[in-house]
Parts: C-alpha cells; sequence; structure tokens
C-alpha cells in the first residue's frame, strides 16, 4: 500500500486524458511524452490543481480523490515544482522558503536546515527572487517544495526553461535528491537525457493515454523499444563502483548481471553511478577473440526486434539479472546463426558514465 | 484667500473622499477578484453595471439614487426598518452615492492588477498548504499591491471631482453636502468669481499633482506592475 495509484479521466475541447496507472512509492518515475500527450495536465490531477470529475487518487493508505472525496491541493502532503520557479517577488528567498514551513504542520525546522544545504542555496537565503539566476531560482523553488516535507515529490520538467549549463548546474542536486530522500518523486519531462539519468520508473504518455509503464531499464531493453531515447537504442544500467585501477585509470563497476570497467572519472569505490550501453556499441561473437574490447561477458539471446533500418536488427542479451540490447546487421546474425535462447559472447565496445 | 466656508468644503471634501476610498476599497477587492477569475456567464453583465458609471451623466444616477433613497425606494425602506433616518440631504446619503459614482475607479485598476498576476502565484501558494483565503491576503493582496494604490488614488480623487451626484442626493447644505465643487457653483451663481478662481486654483492643483505623482510612479523603471 506504499504505492501510488491513479485513475483520471478528462474530456476537454481538444483534449482527453485517460489514465489509470500504479505507481511506485519510492525512487523517480518519469511522466515522459511529447508536448500535449497530457503529462503536466495528469501531474496537475494528481496535485488537484485540476479536477478531474471521474477519477480516483490514493497515495499510500490515503485517498485524495474519490468519488465522494476530493481533497483540496492545500490539504494533500505534496511538495510541487513547477516549470518556472514562481517564487513569490514580494518575500525573499527565506521568505519564500519560510511560507511553506510555517502552514505545515509536519515539517519540522531541521528539515529546512537540511534542504538548505541539500541545494547549495545558504548564501542567497536574504536575496529577492529577481536578483537570482534562472538556475537558482528553480534550485530555491525545489527547496521550498521539499521545506514542507512533503510525502511525493511533484516535478512538472523543472529543468526545461533553463538553458544547457544551468540545467548541468541542477542535475547533480536532482540526483542527491533521489539518492538521498525517502520519498516518491514524480517528474515530468520530455527531455530524454533527464529521464535516462534520473527515472528508476518510465510512464509513457501519447495523447492523453499511456503507452508504456515500468521499470526504467525493462522498458529501454525492449526490442520493440516504444521510446528511444535520444535517437539511439541502448539500455542504461544501475551499477556501484567496486575497485579502481589507478595505473589504466579505470574503474571496475559491479551490475547485477556482473561486472564491467569504464573510464575513471575521479570515481570512489562504494559510489554508486549508471551506466549507458547503446546497442550499436555491443558486438556479439560465437567465440571470444583475442580484442581490443575489454568488456566481453556471455549472455544469452531473449528476443529479437526489427530496428528502424532494414539491413539493421536489435538483439537482446540476458546477463545475470539485466538485459542489453545489440545492433547488429541482418547479414552478420545470419552468419552467426543468432536465435533465440542462444548462448552468445557480447561485446561492449564503449560503455559511458552517465554524468 | 479662501473664506471659512471655502475650508469648511475643502474638508468636507477630502472627508467624503476619504471614507468612500475606504469603504470601497472593502467592497470592491472581492468584486475585482471575482471578476478577474470567474468564468461565469455573469461576468459581463456585472462588469458592464459596474463599469456604468462611467458613461452615465452624474444627474441620472442622481436621479435613480435619490428615487432608491426616497421613502418608497428599496434603500429608503432599508433605512427605515432599521430605524435609521433618511439618506438623501445627509453625509452618509452622500457617501452612499459617491460609493455607486466612484466603483468603476476602484474595481478597474484593482481588476486588471489581479488578472496581470495570473493564477500561478495562487496555485503554487495551495501547493505551499496555503487555504484560499490565506493565499488571498498573502499573495495575492501583495502582489496586486500597486493596482490597489492607483486604484484608491483614482478613486479618492475622481469622488473629489464629484458633482451632479452630490447636488441630486445632497442639495447644497454647508458642513454637510456643500463639497468643493458646489462651492465653487454657488460662487459663480453669486458673480463672486475672485472666490471661484481661488478654489478652482486649489481643485486644479489637487488633482494635477495627484495624477502626476500617479503617472511619474507608473513610469518608474523596473517597477513590477
Amino acid at each position: 500500500m506504499s504505492d501510488i495509484e491513479a485513475r483520471f479521466q478528462l474530456d476537454w475541447p481538444g483534449f482527453t486524458l485517460d489514465v489509470d496507472l500504479r505507481l511506485p512509492g519510492r525512487g523517480v518515475t518519469a511522466l515522459f511524452g511529447p508536448s500535449g500527450s497530457g503529462k503536466t495536465t495528469l501531474l496537475r490531477c494528481i496535485a488537484g490543481l485540476e479536477r478531474a470529475p471521474q477519477g480516483r487518487l490514493r497515495v499510500q493508505n490515503q485517498i485524495w480523490q474519490d468519488s465522494r472525496e476530493w481533497l483540496p491541493t492545500h490539504r494533500r502532503p505534496i511538495g510541487y515544482v513547477f516549470q518556472e520557479a514562481s517564487l513569490f517577488p514580494h518575500l525573499s528567498v527565506l521568505g519564500n522558503l519560510r511560507y511553506g514551513l510555517r502552514r505545515s504542520a509536519e515539517a519540522p525546522q531541521v528539515q529546512l536546515d537540511h534542504v538548505i544545504d541539500l541545494l547549495g542555496i545558504r548564501p542567497l537565503l536574504d536575496r529577492q527572487p529577481d536578483h537570482l539566476s534562472g538556475g537558482e531560482r528553480q534550485r530555491v523553488g525545489i527547496a521550498r517544495a521539499l521545506a514542507v516535507a512533503p510525502r511525493v515529490l511533484l516535478m512538472d520538467e523543472p529543468l526545461a526553461a533553463l538553458d544547457l549549463r544551468r540545467k548541468q548546474e541542477i542535475l547533480p542536486y536532482l540526483e542527491r535528491l533521489r539518492d538521498e530522500l525517502d520519498i516518491p518523486m514524480l517528474y515530468v519531462s520530455h527531455a530524454p537525457d533527464e529521464v535516462t539519468r534520473l527515472a528508476d520508473h518510465l510512464v509513457m504518455l501519447d495523447q492523453g493515454r499511456v503507452t508504456a509503464s515500468g521499470a526504467l531499464g525493462e522498458i529501454l531493453s525492449r526490442v520493440d523499444a516504444p521510446i528511444r531515447l535520444g535517437e539511439d537504442a541502448g539500455v542504461i544500467l544501475a551499477a556501484t563502483v567496486s575497485e579502481l585501477d589507478s595505473a589504466w585509470h579505470l574503474a571496475r563497476v559491479d551490475f547485477g548481471g556482473g561486472q564491467l570497467w569504464i573510464r575513471d572519472h575521479a570515481l570512489q569505490v562504494g559510489q554508486r553511478v549508471r551506466v549507458r550501453i547503446l546497442a550499436r556499441d555491443v558486438s556479439l561473437a560465437v567465440q571470444p577473440g583475442h580484442t581490443s574490447i575489454q568488456n566481453v561477458m556471455r549472455g544469452r539471446v531473449d528476443a529479437i526486434g526489427d530496428d528502424t533500418h532494414p539491413g539493421l536488427m536489435l538483439v537482446r542479451l540476458h546477463i545475470g539479472q539485466t538485459s542489453v540490447l545489440a545492433q547488429v546487421t541482418r547479414r552478420a546474425a545470419a552468419d552467426l546463426g543468432v536465435a533465440l535462447g542462444q548462448d552468445i559472447w557480447v561485446q561492449m565496445k564503449s560503455v559511458a558514465l552517465m554524468e | 484667500m479662501l473664506s471659512a466656508s471655502d475650508w469648511q468644503a475643502l474638508w468636507l471634501t477630502a472627508r467624503l473622499a476619504g471614507v468612500v476610498t475606504l469603504i470601497l476599497l472593502v467592497l470592491g477587492t472581492p468584486i475585482a477578484w471575482w471578476l478577474a477569475r470567474s468564468r461565469s456567464r455573469w461576468k459581463a453583465p456585472i462588469g458592464a453595471v459596474v463599469a456604468l458609471p462611467l458613461v452615465l451623466p452624474p444627474s441620472v444616477l442622481g436621479f435613480y439614487l435619490l428615487l432608491a433613497m426616497g421613502p418608497d425606494g428599496p434603500l429608503g425602506q432599508l433605512t427605515q426598518a432599521l430605524g435609521l433616518p433618511p439618506l438623501p440631504f445627509t453625509f452618509t446619503g452622500l457617501v452612499v452615492a459617491s460609493v455607486f459614482y466612484s466603483l468603476p475607479f476602484m474595481v478597474q485598476p484593482q481588476q486588471s492588477a489581479f488578472e496581470a498576476m495570473g493564477e500561478r502565484p495562487m496555485e503554487v501558494a495551495a501547493t505551499l498548504r496555503a487555504s484560499p483565503l490565506d493565499a488571498f491576503f498573502t499573495v495575492a493582496v501583495p502582489l496586486a499591491a500597486p493596482g490597489f494604490l492607483s486604484a484608491s488614488i483614482l478613486t479618492f480623487a475622481h469622488t473629489v471631482g464629484e458633482f451632479g451626484v452630490v447636488l441630486m442626493i445632497g442639495g447644497n447644505l454647508p458642513g454637510i453636502s456643500r463639497v468643493a465643487s458646489v462651492q465653487i457653483y454657488d460662487h459663480v451663481e453669486s458673480l463672486d468669481y475672485g472666490q471661484a478662481h481661488r478654489l478652482a486654483a486649489v481643485m486644479l492643483v489637487f488633482s494635477f499633482v495627484v495624477l502626476l505623482s500617479l503617472y511619474a510612479w507608473r513610469a518608474q523603471p523596473g517597477r513590477r506592475r
């Protein structure tokens, strides 16, 4: 019962929303889709900013909306981050942070100090919002939403209004939130790079309907993937740094199916990282050869699918509890005799640390 | 310079305008909020009614108000039922009439200020646990404060300039309803142009200074709307 159950139907002129979802009660769930797909509307329904007449919303063991009940926004234990930080211009940064804190019975003062440090905004507390940069404003916006000690954090494209540099400035903070906070986060985005970096769970929306919902790794490793993140098919693996090889500037990371060597980027043993393996960087071999490729593993073919190009195909390989995708030419596959259930050598030419 | 009765008229005018502005701040704000937010089909008719005093001849407005305040009118019946004296030819009657007369000068700037604010600040406040009423006073009012100031200045100045409605409702009683504009009219009627000049000049300078400070303040660079 620690999850979220959301069912909404909306029928507006030119727009319908019809979703029935169960979302995990922890980690980051990305609501992903093109603009107009209804992802923001879905988030607003969860916040109570939009009222879908036929709807049901349960968050953990609390009903927020059903046929009889409708909890107004200010009674829902949420934190909400808007696309533009929307700070109150008549209050200082600290005034903004305290606004919700004062009205929230659950939020302890300790929380505010913690949040201020988590987002690195202590030097900004006395400033007025119009003297902040876009990135600073959004960090204050996130801190303000967290200061009320929410039970769910809702974020509506918090990076969309920022340029690339500001985005890079905020992403590490969002990763920290994901790793340090124990509350579920719903994250609306249309940017594949944000989704692959932050999400644990992915909900794909199109024209007001859910087209896919599941663990990020699971959805990305489908050969009929409903999503091509940033043009490229590929998988994201969560891994832990287990060994550093300073002589060769390499780091070993362990994941659910084995270990990989990646280039060392000032990593520390025990650090959790995400690595991306693109399907086009994965090749297959019937016999292990003496090769420059360092990451070679044994895997089992468990799905074969079409690629966008007729000369290519996607092969999904099961390695331990993990799947990776390989993009190979049809001729090569025929040559190797690739078939379902076959055990084969999987060679990964490049494994990128996501940062 | 100004005679004692001139001073009395000016003081009466200032008192009237001050009281009317305060009353309209209380009455106009909810009307402006409703007009800014509502999607009701009553929005257009109500908006038009509020704006009526802008175009209606003051004598027409005064005539209807006089009927309403008379013994058979709704306002007259109300004051009677409450055991109050009749409104016409009293300061209170003048205040009531001026509230109607100056209503759009309060409501319209407030309404634009609320509209310029958009829905977002209230939504943010709601996500930060503020009830609608709480959010109204702690977010909407501070954000619309410049609009409130313009509205109050315009209302005050417009009430000061009132003439037709005063004549219809209050007549010309010294200390009760003889405001500055009526006093000037009296001076002219009795061909006392010198007195009329002096009082008229005071009114002219007052109006100009009020508008000048309002416009100068609005034109300030970097001021948020």
